[in-house]
């Protein structure tokens, strides 16, 4: 086992990939350096060959992954900020996500879109987006977005291995987060959802930083008699339906907490699909916490103001509780 | 010829408050008082100056994230932009932007940016304003030699030309993008880019403020008269990192002796140095305008400090304006 940080785990898995696989190459702006840590030190083993710093042109980069994966390399594209991928959503949404299935199933496109998301401090409108409602919502695209270091690495190894292209979302609120980590090379299939804490009242869907919000407010709702239970399905194409609605039907009662907009959002999306799958189920109305639709504002009162909290999870957490709350008193 | 005493001066000036505004800004930011990311524009002041000297208040700009120095250039007030920089209620976005969002469309500041190359599309679609509505305003595009390898460029340049725009793109060629070398990855010299559209091009010493005064005047008085876009590239530095605290996470990636270098050339300095000796102005004269400068951007932090943080509720307003109103 090795501590690792957050990003020194995607890195690890990145390596592992790439010394078994010499068709992999890295794409992206500063990549010798890694603006955050995640491509750090690789220029020094692999070289400049495979280790490809672009210019700041990330439709051109972005769209030749895609050329390069038809041709027969596996590139990872470091797309910096999450927000820089619509600078380049032609090459994402309409080629990438597009030639496997146009060509009727002749080619395969090995590609990791790589990209740190999400509100880190008063980055403001045009570098604090979670686009990865938008990205689902493309098909064609798998996408992944870890809460933990031991994630991290064994998806960024499966996704680098898979022959479709997976956008990987690395939040970057977790940048602190450290943990100790198996030393060799482990997968994490995609499609498989993570129990991180059991109970039995409440289902939280949780992702990314806010996966460890709801185990922390589980673990305080202990002492009220409210036992949570925390799926963190870290792969949101595809998703695990099996794991989100086994607990549902366990508990029945559901929250979603999403760190993104609420309109056509991931909590929308999977309150939908856990009605349709475990309606029966269901003691009482779903929940979701997320983003009002809004860009992400600067100041950091504001960028508050947008955050989903650990009370605005609680609050969501009782509120499904009603139901039992009446039947106890009656 | 030099131009009028009080133009002179008025240059100084403008430089000054940069450099004074930018060098505070990088001790608030030490001082941890300063949220989000912060680029400073210290060592490229001439461009920004010579070139918003030949605009009116009512031509455009766009900007980009190492903004403050276009900001302050084109007219904007520090006491607001030192606001905005807090994320305080007075400032100039009401908090909602922040250091690389500085935006006041009553001078023509269409905004700085945070997205590389993102300006540059919408400084041609002011230039369209203006053909289109028969103004003759003018627009210039600021944008980093970084920018240049985005697309937009090549398209918009053409677009300009085939349209014959009023716009002046005007590259701040600063050697770097972020911690790489710009020529490392750039092919070919960047204001030569506008030659195969029949777009004017040349490029200029960004350090010398009376020579971007001089050529960005000439493509300005151009654009005025209807004879289209031109390209220019200013060769300049940055004398600090290219973001505020970076040296906490990338090691050097530039000598000593490069940076020195580029001191030696120092466009305040050198600026101050021409006007004694070449246009009679006393260090007396030149000092008080400093002092001056001192007291303004002191005030702004004060204002700045002073103004409250919006209302959080306030995070939900300015989505969309309303209609029918
Ligand atoms: C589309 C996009 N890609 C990447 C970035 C990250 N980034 C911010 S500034 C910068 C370098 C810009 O270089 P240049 O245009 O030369 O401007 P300078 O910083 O030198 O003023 C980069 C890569 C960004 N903000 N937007
Ligand atoms: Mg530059």
């Amino acid at each position: 086992m090795v501590r690792a940080y957050f990003m020194q785990a995607m890195n690890q898995g990145l390596r592992a990939a790439m010394e078994e696989d010499e068709t992999v190459i890295v794409m992206g702006e500063d990549v010798d350096r890694g603006v955050f840590g995640v491509t750090r030190g690789l220029i020094d083993t692999f070289g400049a060959n495979r280790i490809r710093k672009t210019p700041i042109s990330e439709a051109a980069f972005v769209g030749a992954a895609v050329g390069a994966a038809a041709a027969g390399l596996k590139p990872f594209a470091h797309v910096m900020f999450s927000s820089f991928f619509y600078v380049a959503m032609d090459q994402v949404a309409n080629q990438a996500a597009r030639l496997r299935y146009m060509s009727g199933g002749q080619v395969e496109l090995p590609i990791v879109y790589f990209a740190g998301t999400g509100p880190s401090g008063s980055a403001a409108a045009q570098h604090s987006e979670n686009p990865h409602s938008i990205l689902m919502h493309t098909a064609g695209l798998k996408v992944v977005m870890p809460s933990t270091p031991h994630d991290a690495k064994g998806l960024m190894i499966t996704a680098v291995r898979d022959p479709n292209p997976v956008v990987y979302l690395a939040d970057l609120r977790l940048s602190r987060r450290r943990e100790s980590i198996p030393r060799e090379p482990y997968e994490i299939p995609l499609g498989v959802a993570d129990v991180k804490r059991e109970g039995e009242d409440v289902t939280v869907v949780a992702l990314a930083s806010l996966v460890h919000t709801a185990v922390d407010v589980a673990d305080r709702l202990e002492a009220d008699g409210i036992s949570v239970e925390v799926v963190d399905p870290r792969s949101l194409v595809p998703l695990d339906w099996d794991t989100i609605v086994a607990s549902v039907r366990k508990t029945g009662r559901l929250v979603v907490a999403d760190p993104a907009r609420r309109l056509c959002g991931l909590a929308a999306e999977i309150i939908t699909g856990v009605s349709e799958r475990a309606w029966d189920s269901l003691r009482s109305q779903p929940q979701r916490v997320t983003w009002p639709d809004i860009p992400v504002p600067f100041s950091p009162v504001l960028e508050e103001r947008l955050d989903v909290s650990a009370g605005d999870v609680e609050e969501a957490i009782r509120a499904t509780l009603g139901d039992r709350v009446a039947a106890g008193s009656a | 010829m030099l131009p009028d005493t009080d133009i002179l001066l008025n240059l100084y000036r403008r430089m000054v408050r940069i450099r004074v505004f930018e060098e505070k800004v990088q001790e608030l930011h030490r001082l941890g008082k300063l949220p989000g990311f912060v680029h400073v524009y210290v060592g490229e002041e001439a461009v920004a100056v010579g070139a918003c000297s030949m605009l009116r208040d009512t031509d455009h700009i766009t900007s980009t994230h190492r903004g403050h120095g276009h900001c302050i250039a084109k007219g904007a007030d520090v006491a607001p932009m030192m606001a905005e920089l807090f994320g305080r209620a007075d400032g100039y976005c009401r908090g909602k932007g922040g250091s690389m969002h500085i935006i006041d469309t009553s001078l023509g500041i269409l905004g700085a940016n945070g997205i590389v190359g993102g300006g540059i599309p919408m400084a041609t679609g002011s230039g369209l304003a203006d053909a289109v509505l028969g103004r003759d305003g003018v627009t210039v595009c600021f944008f980093g030699d970084g920018a240049a390898n985005q697309g937009v460029l090549l398209e918009s340049l053409n677009l300009a030309a085939i349209w014959q725009l009023p716009v002046v793109y005007l590259c701040e060629s600063n050697q770097y993008m972020e911690f790489t070398p710009t020529t490392d990855l750039t092919a070919g010299r960047i204001y030569r880019r506008g030659e195969p559209f029949g777009v004017a091009s040349m490029e200029v010493d960004g350090n010398d403020v009376l020579e971007v005064r001089r050529v960005v005047g000439e493509a300005v008085d151009r654009a005025r008269r209807g004879e289209g876009p031109t390209l220019i590239e200013a060769i300049t530095y940055r004398f600090s990192g290219h973001s505020e605290g970076e040296s906490a996470f990338v090691s050097a990636y530039r000598t000593e002796e490069e940076v020195e270098s580029w001191k030696a050339r120092d466009p305040v300095t050198c600026f101050r140095d021409l006007l004694q000796t070449e246009a009679g102005i006393t260090a007396a004269e030149l000092d008080s305008i400093d002092a001056e400068e001192q007291e303004a951007i002191r005030k702004a932090v004060e204002f700045a400090e002073a103004s409250p943080h919006p209302s959080p509720d306030e995070a939900l307003d300015h989505v969309f304006a309303p209609a029918g109103g």
